[in-house]
């Protein structure tokens, strides 16, 4: 029914999905599997007309369509559920379902009778015991989404597209929202079951296609479906390993003991980062690893746990005290938490130890001017001068000020939270070299990483997070793609 | 020869999109004052001048404060009231209470940054929003101004008495009014403050992105917390001079709507509400317009009654244009 043919899509620098086959038919589940950054959500946009192809195409019960916009393809029949709910908690459910295309009286007043009458028929045979007039803000995720789930079906979907459903599910409303969904299949709803958890795969798709670094990677059948053999289509992938650096540490620098974070408060996570090492933490979108980072740096005030460095605890829910004491973090998002876009190169490297750069609250704009032009050139910042403003410069050169900022003030610890997204290979390149040398200088050096490669080919040890736990160390020789897998899976 | 042109040419660009706002606003408040002193000679003269003078420097400094805490993208509206409470405290505390003036004086200074310091704490700390702590803070001051007066009108009996109060604020030096001395002063530390301290940085930092700022290592409710309470002193400093000059202080009236003049100086000088951009100069330019404006409602004879319009009309084609040529720029580039 929903087809794509060599569907291709690029990004400045990246090429998303390459040549990529896929299919969906009335009353059929097909789980779509693969790595972090595989193309499964560029897939869901093509589908969801948020994004137009580069190539290939999209073909609508054998004929091909352009799906130019969300409203194409609602009208089509293709409903996506996001993983992240575009719900609005401040309306009631019936005001959800109809968003945008309220039954109306007089034509401009809203016919709240027959907008709440409809909705529970779309609720009805959901087996959704829940009043229309409840606001969603009362309602947990899970019913939530059953409610976005109506409202695809108050559309007439014929296509059912889940984004990761069960991310912040517990496993009785997960049971539920299984059940649902066989339920929509008898129904003849075709459904695309987007998920990292290979158990629900397993025990509701009636196949599976697997993608790799945007490219199909296999495909399974029922019968084929095992952990085994999906982790083995999501991997497999041809990774150069560089020699091991053979690096022990010996001494511990960052000592992270008990660690609970507000978005898993009753996960603890202990793991220590050595002087010179690197150590990789690996795992799913959603594992709770930047939120370690963010409690680590102080941004985010710790539940409990404590941190150590070169064995003296820092105070929780303080970056100033971090910063202090040499210990600093390259977010994931650049522009919104790494840099002032709006302010000049020169302005960002000096912001966070303008103390050193003072007299008596004075700026001393000689000595800030060299050191920016000192960091500039040590990380070969490109950029006319020091004065151009970040919001111009490219990914990779906003991450080299990143690092500026960080190395001039000589760090002990940094913690970089996935150091190369959407950066060019050869700026890439670079940003790893600057982390062995850091490391070989004696800098602990703690990276999260999606990409399986990166941290492969950096880390002398690997940390596992599996929602919001810890579920593995490896060293660097046991460190393999489908080790890593299976602990990020939980399945080990 | 190529690559020097080019080079000299984008140094320009650079001045002219670092001041382009400030040297609009200078533009505009030349030409405006030609052409008003071409229609009535009047305007250059020197008690027209020396009148705007004093106005612009006693406006120009609680003007500082609101362009303070609109770089930390904030808001101040208890400008008004505020110089209505603290001259009615400044005429109980000298008149009835026969304090020292140089004590009275202090003591409205100290209390004009408690105030700001108290907003800074309900922003920051119980994380309330600008424009509703401040908003409260206008309808309360008022309020207390009218309570605490009686709701009579208060004074300082024979104004000339005062000394070097009187001087300060209706007093020339040089035929050069005092209160705008003390502008150029209060100008000259808050702009050494703003473009040259470590504090003026992360004031800029804060308003054009907290979040970044706070992963700085910034203590960003500190920076925004001192905006406010910068700009409570600078209010009392205006509320002194004010009340001093204006020599009649009416709980209900005195000083209404004077947030307003302000928040229009700031921007009208190149403040963005949405914070982390603004100059001392441009607000210095912002005030002296509206001051232009005002003047030249009555010397054009106009009628007075379009005062608040021609202000408001003037404001809205200067950001006007000012948003037109932002986006043509940024679309050549």
């Amino acid at each position: 029914m929903l087809e794509a043919r060599a569907l291709t899509k690029r990004y400045p620098g990246v090429t998303a999905l390459s040549e990529v086959d896929f299919s969906v038919g009335p009353g059929e589940v097909v789980a779509l599997i693969g790595e972090n950054g595989a193309g499964k959500s560029t897939l869901i946009k093509l589908f969801g007309g948020l994004v137009q192809p580069d190539g290939g195409e999209i073909l609508w019960n054998g004929k091909p369509i352009q799906i130019t916009s969300v409203g194409v393809a609602t009208q089509l029949g293709i409903g996506v559920i996001h993983q992240e709910l575009s719900n609005l908690t401040n309306l009631d459910v019936a005001g959800n379902v109809f968003l945008g295309r309220e039954p109306r009286k007089f034509g401009f007043l809203v016919d709240r009778k027959l907008m709440i009458q409809h909705t529970e028929e779309y609720l009805r045979p959901l087996g959704l015991d829940l009043s229309p007039v409840t606001p969603l803000s009362e309602l947990s995720i899970a019913r939530q989404q059953m409610v976005e789930i109506a409202k695809a079906l108050s559309l007439e979907a014929k296509i059912l597209i889940m984004d990761e459903p069960t991310s912040s599910l517990t496993s009785g409303e997960t049971a539920h929202l299984l059940k649902l969904i066989d339920d929509l299949r008898s129904r003849g709803v075709g459904i695309v079951y987007v998920s990292h958890r290979l158990d629900e795969v397993k025990a509701i798709a009636d196949r599976a296609i697997a993608f790799r670094d945007g490219k199909n990677a296999g495909a399974l059948s029922k019968e084929e479906l095992t952990t085994e053999n999906m982790v083995r289509l999501m991997v497999g992938r041809d990774i150069q390993r560089q020699s091991s650096r053979g690096f022990v540490a010996t001494e511990s620098r960052l000592v992270v003991n008990g660690l609970r974070t507000k978005r898993f408060p009753n996960r603890e996570i202990s793991f220590t980062v050595g002087k010179g090492e690197i150590v990789g933490i690996a795992g799913l979108v959603g594992a709770g690893r930047s939120e370690v980072a963010q409690a680590i740096f102080g941004v985010d005030e710790r539940v409990g746990g404590t941190v150590e460095l070169d064995g003296v605890a820092l105070p929780s829910g303080s970056p100033k005290a971090a910063i202090e004491r040499g210990l600093y973090l390259a977010p994931e998002d650049r522009r919104k938490e790494g840099l002032i876009t709006a302010m000049t190169i020169r302005e960002n490297v000096t912001l966070p130890g303008m103390a050193r750069y003072s007299t008596i609250g004075l700026i001393r704009s000689k000595k800030e001017s060299e050191i920016s032009v000192s960091m500039r050139e040590r990380l070969r910042i490109k950029a006319p001068s020091i004065e151009s403003q970040v919001s111009g410069l490219s990914g990779g050169n906003q991450q080299k000020v990143v690092l500026a900022k960080w190395l001039s003030l000589n760090p002990k610890v940094l913690v970089f939270d996935e150091p190369t997204r959407g950066i060019d290979i050869g700026a890439r390149a670079e940003i790893y070299d600057l982390m062995r040398s850091l490391a070989a200088e004696g800098v602990a050096i703690l990276m999260i990483s999606s990409d399986m490669e990166e941290v492969l080919g950096l880390s002398d040890r690997v940390v596992v997070m599996h929602e919001g736990s810890l579920s593995g160390v490896l060293p660097r020789d046991a460190a393999t793609e489908e080790a890593i897998m299976h602990l990020a899976v939980g399945s080990a | 020869m190529r690559p020097l042109k080019k080079r000299s040419c984008t140094w320009r660009w650079g001045v002219l999109k670092k001041f382009g706002k400030e040297l609009g606003v200078f533009v505009l408040l030349v030409v405006l004052c030609t052409v008003v002193d071409v229609l009535n000679h009047r305007f250059l003269g020197i008690q027209n001048l020396q009148n705007m003078g004093r106005l612009v420097g006693m406006y120009g400094i609680f003007g500082i404060g609101a362009a303070m805490v609109i770089i930390t993208s904030g808001i101040d509206l208890t400008v008004g009231s505020m110089l209505a409470l603290l001259g009615i405290l400044l005429s109980i505390a000298m008149m009835e209470k026969h304090w020292p003036s140089p004590l009275a004086a202090l003591a409205i200074l100290v209390g004009g940054g408690a105030l700001g310091a108290i907003h800074g704490f309900l922003i920051t700390k119980v994380k309330l929003q600008p424009f509703i702590v401040t908003l409260c803070g206008l309808l309360l001051y008022r309020g207390l101004s009218q309570f605490v007066a009686k709701d009579e009108t208060k004074g300082f009996g024979d104004s000339t008495a005062l000394g070097w109060l009187y001087t300060a604020s209706s007093g020339d030096i040089l035929g050069v009014p005092v209160p705008f001395l003390i502008l150029i002063v209060v100008a000259i530390v808050f702009g050494v403050v703003l473009h040259y301290s470590v504090f003026g940085r992360y004031l800029y930092a804060v308003g054009r992105n907290e979040e970044a700022a706070r992963y700085s290592g910034i203590d960003t409710k500190k920076v925004i917390a001192g905006a406010y309470v910068i700009a409570g002193f600078l209010t009392a400093l205006a509320a002194i001079l004010i009340a001093v000059d204006t020599g009649s202080i009416s709980p209900s009236s005195h000083g209404n709507s004077y947030e307003l003049y302000g928040i229009a100086a700031a921007v009208l000088g190149g403040c963005s509400l949405k914070g982390g951009e603004g100059s001392i100069i441009g607000v210095l330019l912002g005030t002296a317009l509206l001051q232009v404006l005002q003047n030249l409602v009555t010397l054009l004879g106009i009628p007075s009654s379009l005062n608040f319009a021609v202000l408001g009309a003037v404001i809205l084609i200067g950001v006007t244009i000012d948003q037109l040529v932002h986006q043509r720029s940024g679309s050549k580039r």
